[in-house]
């Protein structure tokens, strides 16, 4: 066995270089097991984006679109519902929306591309139940200064119209938006990014 | 500060070492496990099984979270696999090549054992072990072959299971249990799968582990067939042996090196070999109501299928399939030469190793093809060499002449 | 015009008859080919033969096409470019109409073979005893008509006496010879049909297996493989001078 040092340099240079491709081998094999696990062709086939038709949206309807298996909400906000968004201001824990949970697109008082049309994404950021739509304002159940939103049967959390998380409930944050944008004043492709104009 | 880690790395091992002497396992069975120093080509196998046992256990479990065992949805999983699964057609092929390759590394490991004796005392039971592995990897190949739910895994799983049903009285009933239908159906392919994808491969490992342990007790044999502990050094440690670590792991690595160039090859060239390794009517959806014109057995069930279909009589058709297998684990007791290397054994044992050899490939060739006359006839003459190899053996290896054998390894 | 049958390969055609087959050297760099070939396939082969395990997104990836180009070319049933290439028969009505229902031909290339599918598609010919008028040289008394006539024309069997003299087609090694006299002229010639039948079979060999495209960048794995070998038999080595 060669204990010297002039062959030990060369030994543990031969053990780096051989444990080095080694290692490249290893990763050539690790990543392509690694990537089958990225959604594969057909799971994003089905999560592929949504066309939305809003032709027969009334003022005050909500509809509800799957989209790559989650609720998407559209809701018809009529001026009125719009006027409500003022003044819950005081009582919202991120009336400016300023966390992250929507496109910078989306990021302004009444969370939407079109004031008109609330687009939002239907589960409960607390721990993913799908609040109800409650659009009744003074309910008995949530109170007298109720003006309209959304209520968590869970948990209790409460959202306004435009889907923005109250104070004192346990959702942390704001219902997020998904990406989308308007191929037309009345389609809507939920999915897709609106591209800076 | 570097000696303060070394000083709690060396702690945390003594503390598991107390607990789990992981590192008195690994000296044992590696830097401190001798082995004889003149291993050469055919001693690459043993490392290489393990390994190939170790990708089709990793590739099988990603094609499974893929796969449907159902037989509505099998064939279409299968290409779903292939198309819409990142780099499901790499595992596939992997899987793939790996079944064969793995009969390829377990059949040139199984002659190296015939070349120089590895079966004889007191490595009977490292033998009969070895052969149980190789049985379950047939039962593992038979079924894992349904799973893609073609043509050819239906009417070969079909042909091979009505197999079973010539057996005297309890056939059919025989049959029946093992389809758990009146044909192969969604219920046999569920059950092959379960079979295939977790009993299997469970009995699979443990056998292996069984092997290994029963190698290491007993020691390696060598080309020249001669104990290497019949000669120690002052210290008790064999002459002519060298620790496994890091010998024959460096160069255990350079066989594993040279194998996976051959295995990419066939994956990314070849992955049908030819239509040997994936066959062409296997990417026709299987069809109960109708056989394709010719089915064959995967490749490295020909000899045996051959050696079937060589015997007119059905029932005694399988018997001598069977048989063939069975022989295999009697060999410790019908070898009678002194010697066990072929190196010093006599002519007679030398031709009859030979005319096995070319029987066993001959009859490999004649089980792909279509049964002819002479096909028919030559496969008779091959079974004949075949089960002389084994029944004669203790006659021509008490006759045979052998050369002396040597002191020490040469 | 006298087409002639090369002979080359031999395969046992479906109904058991030895028939020749013509070479068909499949080209999957050819993109154009491809392209055309998945046109053809949809307009001529895909009412009745669904692509069921192939994405419409995947081919246009594949061929070099925008998803919008696909949908505007490929897809005529309203489905989205992420969806699998099936067709709008039910299996039941076209077992009813065929016979049998008509096969997915995803994977008909890895069953069939590039000259096989190649030979099929210049096989037609006229036979009043079948129930579509056309039979096929490789797939005798095949269940289906001769969809590409409008391209093809038609044409019939003609026994001629042998010894014809090579009119350069085919390289004719002095076997018996089919050959066919064109009876309705299509709206291609001979050689522009032939190229339409090797596009449909670049198409359907790639889309047997789209992974051909990609798994021959293999030799990147191979040549990384080498270099761990050389580096291994290195150190082999090295521990190795000194076992003797």
């Amino acid at each position: 066995m060669s204990e010297d040092g002039v062959s030990n340099g060369r030994r543990w240079f031969l053990i780096g270089t051989t444990a080095a491709f080694g290692g490249v081998v290893g990763a050539g094999v690790a990543i392509p097991f690694a990537a089958s696990w990225t959604p594969s062709a057909k799971a994003r086939a089905a999560g592929a984006p949504v066309e939305v038709s809003l032709k027969k949206l009334e003022p005050g309807q909500l509809i509800r679109v799957k989209w790559r298996g989650q609720p998407v909400w559209i809701l018809y906000r009529t001026d009125s519902a719009l006027s409500t968004l003022d003044q819950v201001t005081d009582e919202l824990r991120d009336p400016l929306s300023e966390k992250n949970q929507q496109p910078d697109y989306c990021r302004n008082e009444a969370r939407a591309l079109k004031d008109k049309y609330l687009v939002v994404l239907g589960k409960c950021t607390h721990l993913g139940c799908s609040p109800t739509y409650r659009p009744d304002a003074g309910a008995a159940d949530l109170g007298a200064d109720w003006l309209g939103g959304f209520y968590c049967p869970c948990h209790g959390s409460k959202f306004d119209l435009a889907g923005r998380v109250y104070k004192g409930v346990p959702a942390p944050t704001n219902l997020p938006i998904p990406p989308h944008k308007y191929l037309d004043d009345e389609t809507l492709l939920i999915g897709v990014d609106t591209e800076a104009a | 500060m570097k000696e303060l880690i070394s000083n709690n790395t060396t702690k945390l091992m003594d503390w598991v070492e107390h607990r789990f002497p992981i590192q008195a396992i690994i000296r044992a069975s590696a830097s401190e496990y001798y082995a004889p120093k003149n291993f050469n080509f055919w001693y690459f196998f043993g490392s290489l099984a393990l390994l190939v046992l170790v990708i089709q256990i990793v590739s099988g479990i990603f094609l499974t979270m893929s796969y449907k065992p159902s037989a509505e949805d099998a064939f279409a999983s299968v290409e779903y696999i292939m198309r819409d699964v990142r780099f499901g057609w790499l595992i596939r092929y992997i899987h793939s090549t790996g079944a064969s390759a793995f009969f390829v590394v377990v059949y040139l490991h199984m002659f190296r054992g015939l070349l120089y004796g590895s079966y004889r005392a007191p490595r009977e039971l490292l033998w009969i072990v070895g052969m149980l592995i190789y049985f379950v990897l047939m039962a593992e190949g038979f079924m894992g072959y349904l799973l893609p739910w073609g043509q050819m895994s239906y009417w070969g799983a079909q042909v091979i299971v009505n197999l079973v049903g010539v057996v005297p009285f309890i056939g059919d009933l025989l049959a029946l249990v093992v389809r758990g239908d009146f044909v192969i159906s969604d219920i046999t392919l569920n059950r092959f799968f379960a079979l295939h994808v977790i009993a299997l491969p469970l009995a699979l490992v443990a056998l292996v582990v069984v092997h290994l342990i029963a190698l290491h007790e007993v020691g390696s044999n060598n080309p020249d067939g001669i104990e290497i502990n019949d000669n120690l050094d002052a210290d008790g440690k064999p002459l002519d042996g060298i620790p496994f670590h890091p010998y024959y792991t460096v160069k255990d690595i350079v066989g594993v090196a040279v194998f996976l160039i051959f295995f990419a090859v066939v994956i990314f060239y070849l992955p049908e070999m030819g239509g040997y390794f994936i066959e062409a009517n296997n990417f026709i959806p299987a069809d109960p109501l109708k056989t394709p014109e010719h089915i064959a057995p995967v490749w490295y069930f020909t000899p045996f299928y051959a050696i079937l279909r060589a015997i007119p009589n059905p029932l005694l058709g399988v018997i001598a399939m069977g048989a063939s297998i069975m022989l295999f684990f009697f060999l410790p007791w019908l070898d009678r030469s002194p010697v066990r290397s072929i190196r010093y054994k006599g002519p007679l044992t030398k031709i009859a190793l030979t005319a096995f050899v070319i029987a066993f490939l001959g009859l490999g060739y004649l089980g792909l093809m279509p049964p002819t006359e002479l096909y028919t006839q030559l496969a008779r003459f091959f079974s004949l060499v075949y089960f002389g190899f084994f029944l004669l053996m203790p006659i021509y290896t008490s006759i045979d002449s052998t050369k002396p054998l040597p002191d020490r390894l040469t | 015009m006298v087409l002639m049958a090369a002979m080359s390969s031999h395969l046992w055609a479906a109904g058991g008859a030895h028939v020749e087959l013509e070479t068909m050297p499949v080209n999957l760099n050819d993109k154009h080919s491809m392209q055309r070939g998945a046109k053809y396939y949809v307009n001529y082969c895909m009412g009745c033969h669904s692509l069921q395990y192939s994405r419409y997104n995947r081919v246009a990836k594949d061929l070099g096409m925008t998803d919008k180009q696909v949908l505007n070319n490929l897809v005529f049933t309203g489905q989205k470019v992420g969806e699998l290439m099936v067709n709008a028969m039910p299996t039941e009505d076209s077992a009813k109409w065929f016979g049998i229902a008509p096969p997915d031909l995803t994977v008909i290339s890895r069953v069939r073979g590039a000259d096989w599918l190649y030979s099929y598609l210049k096989g037609f010919y006229l036979d009043e005893s079948r129930p579509y008028g056309v039979n096929n040289s490789v797939f005798p008394s095949v269940g289906m008509p001769h969809v590409l006539w409008e391209l093809e024309g038609l044409k019939k069997q003609v026994h001629h006496a042998e010894q014809e003299p090579d009119d350069g087609h085919g390289g004719g090694h002095g076997a018996s010879k089919t050959q066919y006299e064109l009876v309705v002229p299509g709206s291609m010639t001979e050689e522009e049909y032939d190229r339409a039948a090797r596009d449909l079979v670049n198409f359907l060999v790639y889309v047997g297996e789209p992974a051909k495209l990609v798994r021959r960048h293999g030799i990147w794995a191979i040549l990384v493989l080498i270099l761990f070998l050389v580096a291994a038999y290195a150190l082999k080595q090295d521990y190795w001078e000194d076992v003797h």
